[in-house]
């Protein structure tokens, strides 16, 4: 049965209006009927094979995992969440709940055991989606505790065999009950999709929360479908267009990608074979769009500069001489300046010899527009990328508004800034500098906390938190977050992450943390890249056993103390990093220091470094510690050892 | 964590008969009697110099023992040749591992299945048709059944020598596995690898022991006793050649001979920190 649906364009290629009475679950149907077993929907890469997911099969799937739910009891409104990694059964899971009238809920999924219980005991979830299991033993060990948890249902069968508790039950099982049920009552599935309205509640969204417990942000089907439509009036993706859909779905971008976008295009997404070879996917796809947060453009900086490091003499002259090339263009093109003929000539010749295969290898190649959001980039690492040739755009937005508000525009891009608004949304600049949005996708307020939500929206108006202005052209520039913003010794407000960015661009320091508000002087405590700095260290002949004991080697002192040198070149005086020394971790989510999307978590780092802080502003040139550290399966390790201070000269 | 549902239980899978080896005056082995029966996971222990390396030498034919004898599936197979024993389907790993370095992950595991391979050199270097058809079934098996197991994928165009030893370990045990064994033998699987290792390694051995796809019966030479007591349906204690006991791991935890010559006082548990 055809749902009634507007349709504009021509017959064979029907686009559909977004209206406020559309629904995912109705533009999926319409989809699907669309497209049916002529196009791809999603491919993923299974013992070592590309398989492809056609849009009748994933309406199949999505259509007998949600009556499975309905046979299970889901009544309307019901949460049901879902923990694991991207993979189809994923996102039908995610389809399902919807199409069944329920409302989805993503965990990251190494969220420890407390967050899971949280979450899941906080959003009253009935039915969880567990996929292998890992996922499920951390769903046994908290049933008690969520006495609304009754079933937990799993696809990956890997090391299930002893598992009998009646609570669980296999997507299999599953989908067997949803084809009886779909026997017994046939139109069922088609008139729960014509139920709902676009203003219902689809989503769930636990924000990552760098201050306290995790916010669940409510989105409705309105929110997600007109923020993609808006993004993708600016930027049009095309149903021959390939996404790799590889980053958490519990984040925003990665939902507005495969869902807000992905299904109103129709774009192929791609799920990579395991996490471990995402890298070695992407260039597999060669995808068309990218959205990421900084850390994997960070990553991807590393590794070519790793690879620049290790190179023969003649490859590292011929790199340099086309970044060279790269830099001087897209420098005159940030200034708007019009490229002369020989430049464009040589920019040419730097592609065919050095950047096609670096893109390719970076799966690059035919990246016709590449996102960066979810925190802050330095302009190091954007310059890096359109010296390459790269277009690569800012993209500034919140799980409180479906995902992104502002975007650089094509040919518009200025490193310092975010870029424009999306159409639909207007930006404004309170008079304490905050950051607020209003727009259609703007969200319906924070599940059972009805204070926060007061606080967040004000008259329509979604108070960011975040602190920035707009500049001469309009763009929008965000400072930082408010309560982050430093005041230097001057005077001066000034943005730990700005200079946190420029210390991360070296491929030596993986994480960094500046500490100086109201202080006399700047300090850092810095996490080196294990893997980088022990290439170095093995040429360098120097020995060591662990993380720990690298880190805190004079010379890596050295290496370390001149990175800060180059980050501290024309900052003015005050800015400047003084002191710093090299934590004997990594930042990790697990211990509460990152959130899960990798952004710092200040509050808790200074109480839990508070020694290593003080030592900081103090004479002392040595710190002790002695601490804990928890691992995903609830282990813990003592850690007892001896942390330098530097003075930076 | 014993199988709950083994087919023939009872079924003895490989017999050893008042086994003798020695090196000049040397007894490595003074009659030793070991019955395996199928779907076991049987482990030998013993303190270093015991004769565990050398008994897993004779079962496999690298070895030929002065006396006794050594039956597997029914049939004395003392003058056979280890690939003649890969042929009836005996597999190993080694203590010290023995990949082929500079071949990559899926070539050494590819190596492993060759006794299965129908096709001759010359068919194999045309590739069409049956050969074709035999090749892509077999690159189908080891990617379905081993590199998903093993967690390998990402690895899998990989040169062997260029990983860490943890990996190396797997891909070993990948190699193993292609043979689709009726008996694998393990010869420390474990030593050298880090904690996290260990536990991945725990659970493929568990997994090719108890998955229906795989039913191998596996006998373990291994000095992690945690690991031992919780995997092993029987332990075999072995001691400067002779049999000290075997039976299940209870028993052996509880006897006072083995923990005299062989764990100490100390706490069974104790050999891993």
């Amino acid at each position: 049965m055809q749902p009634e649906l507007k349709t504009s364009g021509a017959q064979e290629n029907p686009a559909i209006e977004i209206t406020k009475e559309l629904t995912i679950p109705r533009l999926f149907y319409h989809q699907a009927l669309r497209f049916g077993n002529n196009r791809v929907a999603m491919r993923e890469k299974e013992f070592g094979i590309w398989r492809p997911v056609t849009w009748q099969d994933y309406l199949d799937n999505v259509k007998s995992i949600s009556l499975g739910l309905i046979s299970l009891g889901l009544r309307e409104g019901e949460k049901i969440s879902m923990i694991g990694t991207n993979r189809p059964e994923g996102l039908w899971a995610e389809m399902a709940t919807l199409c069944a009238r329920g409302i989805g809920v993503w965990l990251f999924q190494d969220c420890l055991l407390e967050e899971v219980r949280y979450i899941l005991d906080h959003s009253d979830t009935r039915f969880l989606f567990a996929e292998g299991q890992e996922e499920v033993d951390k769903a046994l060990s908290i049933l008690e505790e969520c006495p609304k948890l009754e079933k937990i249902i799993w696809d990956d069968p890997k090391g299930m065999r002893h598992y009998d508790q009646d609570c669980l039950i296999s997507l299999k099982e599953l989908q067997e009950m949803g084809r009886a049920l779909d026997k017994a009552q046939p139109d069922l599935f088609a008139e729960l999709i014509q139920k709902g309205h676009g203003d219902e509640v689809a989503l769930l969204f636990y924000t990552s929360g760098t201050t306290s417990l995790p916010k669940g942000a409510l989105l409705s089907h309105h929110n997600m479908l007109i923020m993609g439509k808006n993004l993708m009036s600016v930027d049009p993706c095309r149903d021959t267009d390939d996404y790799v859909s590889y980053l958490p779905f519990a984040w925003i971008g990665e939902q507005m990608m495969s869902i807000s976008c992905g299904l109103q295009i129709g774009y192929t997404l791609n799920f990579p074979e395991s996490t471990e070879t995402a890298q070695e996917n992407i260039r597999d796809i060669g995808p068309h769009v990218m959205f990421a947060p900084p850390r994997m453009y960070e990553q991807m900086t590393r590794t070519v500069q790793v690879k620049y490091l290790d190179a023969a003499w003649i490859k590292r002259k011929a790199y340099a001489l086309a970044t060279a090339i790269g830099y001087h263009v897209a420098n005159l093109k940030f200034d708007k300046k019009p490229v002369p003929a020989i430049w464009t000539i040589l920019e040419w010749l730097a592609y065919i010899t050095v950047q096609k295969k670096l893109k390719d290898h970076l799966g690059l190649s035919r990246v016709r527009n590449a996102y960066t959001g979810g925190a802050a980039m330095g302009p190091d690492h954007f310059r890096f990328f359109h010296a390459l040739g790269v277009n690569l755009k800012q993209i500034y937005g919140q799980t409180e508004v479906a995902g992104i508000s502002v975007v650089h525009r094509s040919g518009d891009i200025k490193f310092d800034t975010v870029g424009l608004p999306i159409p639909g949304t207007e930006i404004l600049i309170t008079e304490e500098g905050e950051i607020i949005t209003r727009s259609p996708s703007v969200f319906l307020g924070y599940y059972k906390n009805p204070e926060a939500t007061a606080k967040a929206l004000k008259g329509g108006w979604l108070h960011s938190d975040d602190r920035g202005f707009i500049d001469d052209d309009g763009h929008l520039v965000v400072f930082d977050r408010t309560k982050d913003v430093f005041t230097l010794r001057d005077g001066k407000p000034f943005s730990p992450q700005y200079l946190e960015t420029r210390l991360k661009f070296s491929p030596y320091i993986k994480d960094s943390w500046v500490i100086g508000d109201k202080r006399q002087y700047i300090t850092a405590v810095l996490c080196i890249d294990y893997s980088v700095v022990a290439n170095w260290a093995d040429e360098k002949k120097l020995t060591y056993t662990n993380y720990q004991e690298l880190s805190q080697k004079p010379e890596v002192y050295d290496l370390v103390e001149k990175q800060i040198r180059q980050a501290n070149k024309d900052l003015p005086e005050p800015a400047r990093v003084v002191k710093f020394t090299n934590l004997y971790k990594e930042f990790d989510a697990d211990d509460d220091e990152l959130t899960r999307t990798r952004k710092l978590r200040r509050q808790f780092v200074a109480k839990r470094y508070q020694g290593i802080l003080n030592a900081l502003y103090s004479e002392a040139d040595i710190v002790h510690i002695d601490t804990t550290i928890n691992y995903e399966d609830g282990r813990q390790s003592h850690i007892k050892t001896d942390l330098h201070i530097r003075t930076v000269k | 964590m014993a199988s709950t549902d083994p087919p023939n239980r009872d079924e003895v899978l490989l017999e050893l008969k008042e086994l003798q080896m020695s090196f000049g005056k040397v007894a490595a082995l003074a009659g030793v009697n070991l019955t395996i029966r199928r779907g076991e996971i049987h482990s030998v222990i013993g303190p270093n110099g015991a004769g565990k390396t050398v008994m897993m030498n004779c079962i496999n034919g690298l070895y030929r023992p002065q006396k006794g004898s050594i039956q597997f599936r029914g049939q004395t197979i003392n003058h056979l040749r280890p690939y003649q024993r890969a042929r009836m389907g005996m597999a190993r790993t080694f203590q010290k591992v023995e990949v082929f370095g500079g071949m990559t992950v899926l070539d050494n595991i590819r190596l492993g299945r060759h006794n299965h391979y129908a096709s001759g050199i010359l068919s194999g270097a045309v590739y069409a048709g049956k050969t074709a058809r035999e090749e892509i079934r077999h690159r189908a098996f080891i990617e379905e059944e081993i590199i998903d197991l093993l967690e390998i994928e990402h690895i899998r165009n990989k040169p062997v020598g260029m990983l860490p030893y943890g990996l190396q370990k797997r891909v070993e045990l990948g190699r193993a596995l292609a043979l689709e064994p009726d008996l694998l033998i393990l010869d420390e699987p474990l030593a050298g690898l880090n904690l996290e290792e260990v536990e991945d390694m725990a659970r493929f051995i568990l997994d090719v022991n108890e998955e229906r796809r795989w039913k191998v019966t596996c006998l373990l030479v291994e000095h992690d006793m945690g690991v031992v007591m919780d995997l092993s349906d029987r332990v075999f204690v072995l001691n400067f050649g002779n049999m000290i006991m075997d039976g299940t791991p209870s028993e052996v935890q509880n006897n006072p001979e083995v923990i005299k010559a062989y764990l100490g006082e100390e706490d069974l548990y104790a050999t891993r920190a």
